[in-house]
């Protein structure tokens, strides 16, 4: 990196962490940011000092995505580090969080060891790991919480598996309250949910395809509150998708129990109607539910139900999406869409950017423990430059992700990442 | 012979630690004390129990509490029978108490029982007419684990009171955690609890304990560490992950050792598990491990519970 200053100048600074909104700069050195402000301009700056110009546009901490798949080790033909971490930087994301669900899975302290050198040297962008719950995410043994948190994992999950043995997940809450990280759930009720495919409704009916009821979501949800609430640990839900299970989480913050929630960009974009002609780029785990749900959950999040959106990245490789519906693999791409996606909600006046921008920067790093998602001196220089008003076409086959199962090829969005710096050093620049 | 204390004791079973006064204790560990030279002797046999029927029904499995009861009967000159759950008419069908009423047609003066099930020597007591010990019931009490553990501290710090006693491992299955914290807490020690979040009960501070989940913090200032045997199907991901895992954080070895009083006695009610949560390095160093003077004072504190529980029916 370089040691010299470097300002970029004449940008919208959104800062959720101080709830800053205003017209200024920000003043980098040595891969820190040094300063931050309304009196960041170009002709104050001192000799020698670089000079960007913004443009007048949005100037954010990079974003934090609380959940994506990498796919390195053992799935390296449909992304890897790098193709993730260049993916990840066109999307305005500084730091990802690595599921474990890898080949080896993540569970075992020296993995982790093994990951974070791996990324060190392949990865554009930070990357958290998130450790495995239980060993090879079997959701039959505890997997060695202590040793993997020692080892420097931000959390724990068994990512796309919900914890089917109740006095397994009670004891992993009660066991994880000592290292203090949380537990990142799958809120999914395995026995309802079965093999199927769409949630419970009309298109699913209509369609001939086994559904998931909505409930499967809620009674997980429900089961997990009154474990937290007798163990005292840390739980979020990673994505939810339903009214019912919405409202359970507020009623849980509301009797101070200490649980979150996340949900993912196609959950508030998307409903069951997008399969279409049963389109497997659509199916995801938990299904796209009905408008009504999705409603609620854009309310969620307006209302702080919702305290984090992650992109849920999951990339599938072609022969596993050309299939028929019931045999596809469940999983989006996402790293790039999760910001112009989530611009939709500002745009439609559903919520305040500042607060749309909290649930991908402070609530995440919040969530995870992690020193990003603001703009504060001293502060690691992670940052995103955007563009709020772009409108652009999504076309998958330029998304640089691997792979390119991305729901939303075709879709109309607006907002585009223009620029992004980890420590100071640009990982991305938009070209037209 | 006669006997060495003329104390009574006002139980006529030894069913918990629970229902005893700290004077019932004292007298326990008095009487026990006699019986430490006694066993030392050349000559170790007496007659004080001739003519006296002792019964040690074992429905789980025990090579050292066995023996021990029976080693105990023996030296006061009673005579012992086994009977363990393997040969037992157990094995055919018969509940407890139809067992219990068949045995005590025989009239025996003592029956010693150990069960997997808490409260099954008190069920016994209710039914038969000799006085019944309990060496373990369930997750419930082992007293004479208890007793044999205070008269080997006493023997070392010579008191009780004012002792900091740290218990570590798997308190939640522990019958001699149980026992221990009751006795201790009667005698006016301070007693500490030490293990991971799922081997402690939620609502453990209830038994009179503090609570700690760290070795390093559980340990500070201690003058005696209890270890615990952790039960090999509770190591695997169950309850903790990994024994390497639990070795980690709960096992016991100098580095987390050097935390306690300079003046530390480790204590162990065996058998143990090397590696898992004791490291040899300890368990072997005589200067600090207690764990083979504890199965010597439990011989003589099981004489001395047979001895006390035996005066009660001569009057």
């Amino acid at each position: 990196m370089s040691n010299k200053k470097h300002a970029i100048v004449n940008v919208r600074l959104l800062d959720p962490a101080t709830d800053t909104d205003t017209v200024g700069g920000v003043l980098i050195e040595a891969g820190k940011i040094l300063d931050w402000g309304e009196h960041i301009k170009a002709d104050e700056m001192p000799e020698g000092c670089e000079i960007e110009d913004g443009g007048g546009h949005c100037l954010i901490p990079g974003l934090v995505d609380a959940h994506a798949y990498l796919c390195e080790p053992g799935k390296e033909h449909r992304e890897t580090m790098q193709t993730a971490g260049l993916a990840a930087a066109a999307g305005g994301i500084t730091t990802i969080n690595a599921f474990p669900a890898t080949e080896p899975v993540i569970d075992d302290p020296s993995l982790v060891e093994m990951v974070r050198r791996r990324a060190a040297v392949s990865c554009p962008v930070n990357i958290a790991i998130t450790g495995a719950l239980t060993k090879g995410l079997q959701g039959l043994e505890m997997a060695e919480l202590g040793l993997l948190s020692e080892a420097g994992v931000v959390a724990f999950s068994d990512g796309q598996y919900a914890i089917n043995d109740i006095n397994l997940m009670r004891r992993a809450l009660a066991y994880s309250t000592m290292f203090e990280k949380p537990i990142i759930v799958h809120a999914e009720e395995p026995y309802l949910a079965g093999s199927g495919m769409m949630t419970g409704g009309r298109t699913a009916t209509f369609m001939g395809l086994k559904s998931i009821p909505a409930a499967a979501e809620a009674i997980l949800v429900e089961r997990d509150i009154r474990l937290v609430a007798m163990t005292g640990a840390r739980w979020h839900a990673a994505h939810l998708s339903t009214a019912d299970a919405l409202n359970s989480i507020r009623r849980a913050k509301d009797q101070q129990i200490n649980v979150t929630a996340g949900t993912a960009p196609h959950y508030h974009a998307l409903n069951d109607l997008e399969v279409g002609e049963y389109r497997t780029f659509a199916r995801v785990s938990p299904p796209l539910r009905t408008e009504e749900d999705r409603m609620a959950v854009v309310a969620a999040i307006a209302d702080g139900t919702i305290d984090v959106i992650s992109s849920q990245h999951l990339p599938q490789s072609a022969d596993s999406k050309r299939l028929p519906f019931a045999q596809a693999k469940p999983g989006v791409i996402g790293l790039e869409t999760m910001l112009p996606v989530s611009l939709r909600l500002y745009h439609n006046e559903q919520i305040g950017l500042l607060s749309l921008l909290r649930s991908m920067t402070v609530a995440p790093a919040k969530l995870l423990g992690l020193d990003a998602g603001s703009l504060a001196p001293g502060k690691s220089a992670d940052i995103c430059l955007f563009d709020l008003n772009k409108p652009w076409k999504v076309d998958g086959s330029n998304l640089l992700s691997k792979s390119k199962n991305t729901a939303f090829d075709g879709h109309l969005l607006q907002g585009r990442v223009l620029k992004t710096w980890v420590q100071g050093n640009p990982v991305f620049e938009y070209k037209d | 012979m006669t006997h060495i204390d003329e104390t009574r004791f006002a139980h006529r079973h030894l069913l918990d630690i629970a229902r005893l006064s700290a004077a019932d204790i004292d007298t326990l560990l008095n009487v026990a004390e006699g019986y430490v030279s006694k066993s030392r002797a050349g000559d170790k046999k007496h007659s004080l129990l001739r003519g006296r029927t002792q019964i040690n029904l074992f429905f789980e499995n025990s090579t050292r509490t066995r023996t021990s009861f029976e080693l105990a009967g023996k030296r006061l000159g009673a005579d012992v029978i086994n009977m363990s759950v393997g040969s037992s008419s157990v094995k055919k069908g018969e509940t407890l108490i139809d067992t219990a009423m068949t045995l005590n047609a025989m009239h025996p003066d003592v029956l010693v029982i150990r069960h997997s099930d808490s409260g099954a020597p008190h069920l016994l007591a209710q039914k038969v007419d000799c006085a019944v010990i309990n060496a373990g019931d369930g997750s419930h009490e082992h007293p004479t684990q208890a007793l044999l553990d205070a008269l080997t501290i006493r023997n070392h710090k010579g008191k009780l009171a004012g002792l900091t006693v740290a218990i570590c491992g798997d308190i939640l299955h522990s019958r001699v955690a149980r026992s221990n914290i009751a006795l201790l807490n009667i005698m006016g020690a301070r007693v500490r609890i030490v293990g991971p979040t799922t081997l402690i009960p939620s609502n453990a501070k209830t038994l009179g304990v503090e609570v700690y989940h760290s070795m390093k913090e559980g340990l500070k200032d201690a003058d005696i560490v209890m270890m615990l045997r952790l039960q090999t199907e509770r190591m695997q991901g169950a309850f903790v992950p990994s024994i390497r895992e639990y070795f980690h954080y709960f096992g016991l070895d100098k580095e987390k050792l050097s935390v306690a009083r300079d003046d530390v006695m480790i204590m162990h009610p065996g058998p143990m598990n090397r590696g898992v949560e004791i490291d040899s390095e300890i368990a072997d160093d005589l200067n600090i491990s207690l764990i083979n003077e504890q199965v010597e004072m439990g011989v003589a504190v099981r004489m001395a519970c047979l001895d006390l529980l035996s005066r009660g029916d001569q009057s």
